[in-house]
C-alpha cells in the first residue's frame, strides 16, 4: 500500500480489508496461509480468514461462559456478596431473559432463551473481534449471516409446528382472515396464502441483509475516509481524517452491540409470533 | 465481411459501457434516496422521542430505548438500499 501513493488503488484496499481471504494477515509482520481445498460432498470447506474469526469468537464465548461459571460457584462457596466477572456475564443473561426472550415469547420461552443466548452472544464476540487491531468481522460476510438466519428460520418454524401442531401451522400459510366463511374465505386464502409464504422467507433475509450491511457499511467509512489520507497526502486532511475516524469507531462499537441485540430481538419476536398464533 | 464484424464489436462495446455506466447512475440514484429516506425516518423518530420525553421525563429510560431500537430497523432498510447498490456496481 505504501508504494501506491501516486495513484492509490482505494477499492481494491477496502475489499482486501472487508473480503474473505485464504490467508491471516497481519501487516507490518507478515501474512499465514490457511489451508485450501478441503471439499465436504464437493462443498468447499476450507477455513478461510473468516471462519477462523468465526472459531475463535465461538472459543471467546466458551471462555467467557465458563470463567463466570467458575466465578459465580468460587464466590457462592466463598460467601461473598454478588461482583466480579461472574455476576457482569449473568446482569447479561438477565437482560437477553428478561427484556428480549419473555416479553417476546411469554411463559414458552424458556426453551428457546439458549438459543437467542447463543445468538446474541456469538454474534457480538462476532462483531467485537473486527474492532480489534488485526480482526476481521466474520458478520461482514454474508455467507456467514445468512447462515445464522437460516438456522433462525429453521428454529421460527419448527417452533411453530411444535407449538401449533401440523394443522394449526398450516393455518398460518394458508391464513384465512377470522370470522370469514364459504366463498369470501376461499378468495382471501388465495389472495394471503402467497403474501405469507413470501412473508416467512423475508423476514429471515432482512435479518441476514440488515446485519451483514450494518457491519460491512461501518468498515466500509472507515477505511474509505482512510483512503481519503492517501488521496490527499496532506496532514490537514490525515487530522480531519483521524478525528473523523475515531468517531465512526464510537459508532461502531455502538452498533456492533446494537446489532446483536436486534439480531435476538427480532428472532425471540417472530419465535413468539409463531408461538402464540391462536 | 470484417468491417461489419468491427462495426457489431464497436456497438457491443458500446453496450457494455452504457449498462456499466448505467448500472453505476442507478446505483448512485437509489443510494441517494434510501439516504434521503433514511434521514427523514430517523429525523422523524427523534423528533418524536424527545417531544415524548419532554411530555413525560419519567418514561425517559423506556422512550430512549425504543428509540434506538427503531432508528436500528430504519438503518437497516437504508443498508440494504446499499447493499442493493454494491451488487450494482459489481456485476456487470
Amino acid at each position: 500500500m505504501m508504494a501506491l501513493l501516486q495513484q492509490p488503488d482505494i477499492g481494491r484496499m477496502i475489499f482486501e480489508h472487508t473480503a474473505d481471504a485464504h490467508f491471516l494477515e497481519f501487516p507490518p509482520f507478515g501474512r499465514i496461509p490457511l489451508p485450501t481445498g478441503w471439499t465436504l460432498f464437493g462443498i468447499d470447506v476450507s477455513p478461510t480468514k473468516h471462519v477462523v474469526y468465526m472459531l475463535l469468537a465461538a472459543i471467546g464465548v466458551l471462555v467467557c461462559v465458563f470463567a463466570a461459571k467458575r466465578s459465580i460457584v468460587r464466590r457462592h462457596r466463598e460467601n461473598r456478596a454478588p461482583g466480579g466477572f461472574g455476576t457482569a456475564i449473568e446482569a447479561m443473561v438477565i437482560f437477553v431473559r428478561d427484556d428480549i426472550v419473555l416479553p417476546a415469547m411469554g411463559h414458552g420461552g424458556e426453551r428457546y432463551l439458549p438459543y437467542i443466548l447463543t445468538l446474541f452472544f456469538f454474534i457480538m464476540f462476532c462483531n467485537f473481534f473486527g474492532l480489534v487491531p488485526w480482526g476481521s468481522t466474520a458478520t461482514g460476510n454474508v455467507a456467514v449471516t445468512a447462515g445464522l438466519a437460516l438456522i433462525s428460520f429453521v428454529v421460527i418454524e419448527v417452533s411453530g409446528m411444535i407449538a401449533l401442531g401440523a394443522k394449526g401451522y398450516l393455518k398460518t400459510i394458508v391464513m384465512v382472515p377470522p370470522g370469514m366463511t364459504g366463498f369470501g374465505a376461499v378468495a382471501m386464502a388465495f389472495i394471503l396464502t402467497p403474501i405469507e409464504i413470501i412473508g416467512k422467507l423475508v423476514k429471515p433475509f432482512a435479518l441476514c441483509l440488515r446485519l451483514f450491511a450494518n457491519m460491512t457499511g461501518g468498515h466500509f467509512v472507515i477505511l474509505s475516509l482512510m483512503g481519503l489520507i492517501f488521496i490527499f497526502g496532506s496532514w490537514l486532511v490525515a487530522g480531519g481524517s483521524v478525528a473523523l475516524i475515531l468517531f465512526m469507531m464510537c459508532l461502531e462499537l455502538l452498533v456492533a452491540l446494537l446489532q446483536a441485540y436486534i439480531f435476538a430481538l427480532l428472532t425471540s419476536v417472530f419465535i413468539g409470533m409463531m408461538l402464540h398464533e391462536h | 465481411m470484417v468491417h461489419m464484424l468491427l462495426q457489431v464489436q464497436d456497438a457491443q462495446t458500446a453496450i457494455d459501457v452504457a449498462k456499466s455506466t448505467n448500472a453505476l447512475l442507478g446505483a448512485g440514484i437509489g443510494l441517494g434516496l434510501a439516504a434521503i429516506g433514511a434521514g427523514i425516518g430517523v429525523g422523524l423518530i427523534g423528533s418524536r422521542a424527545t417531544e415524548a420525553i419532554a411530555r413525560q421525563p419519567q418514561a425517559s429510560g423506556d422512550i430512549r430505548g425504543a428509540m434506538i431500537l427503531t432508528a436500528a430497523l430504519v438503518e437497516g432498510v437504508a443498508l440494504v438500499a446499499c447493499v442493493f447498490a454494491l451488487l450494482f456496481k459489481l456485476i456487470k
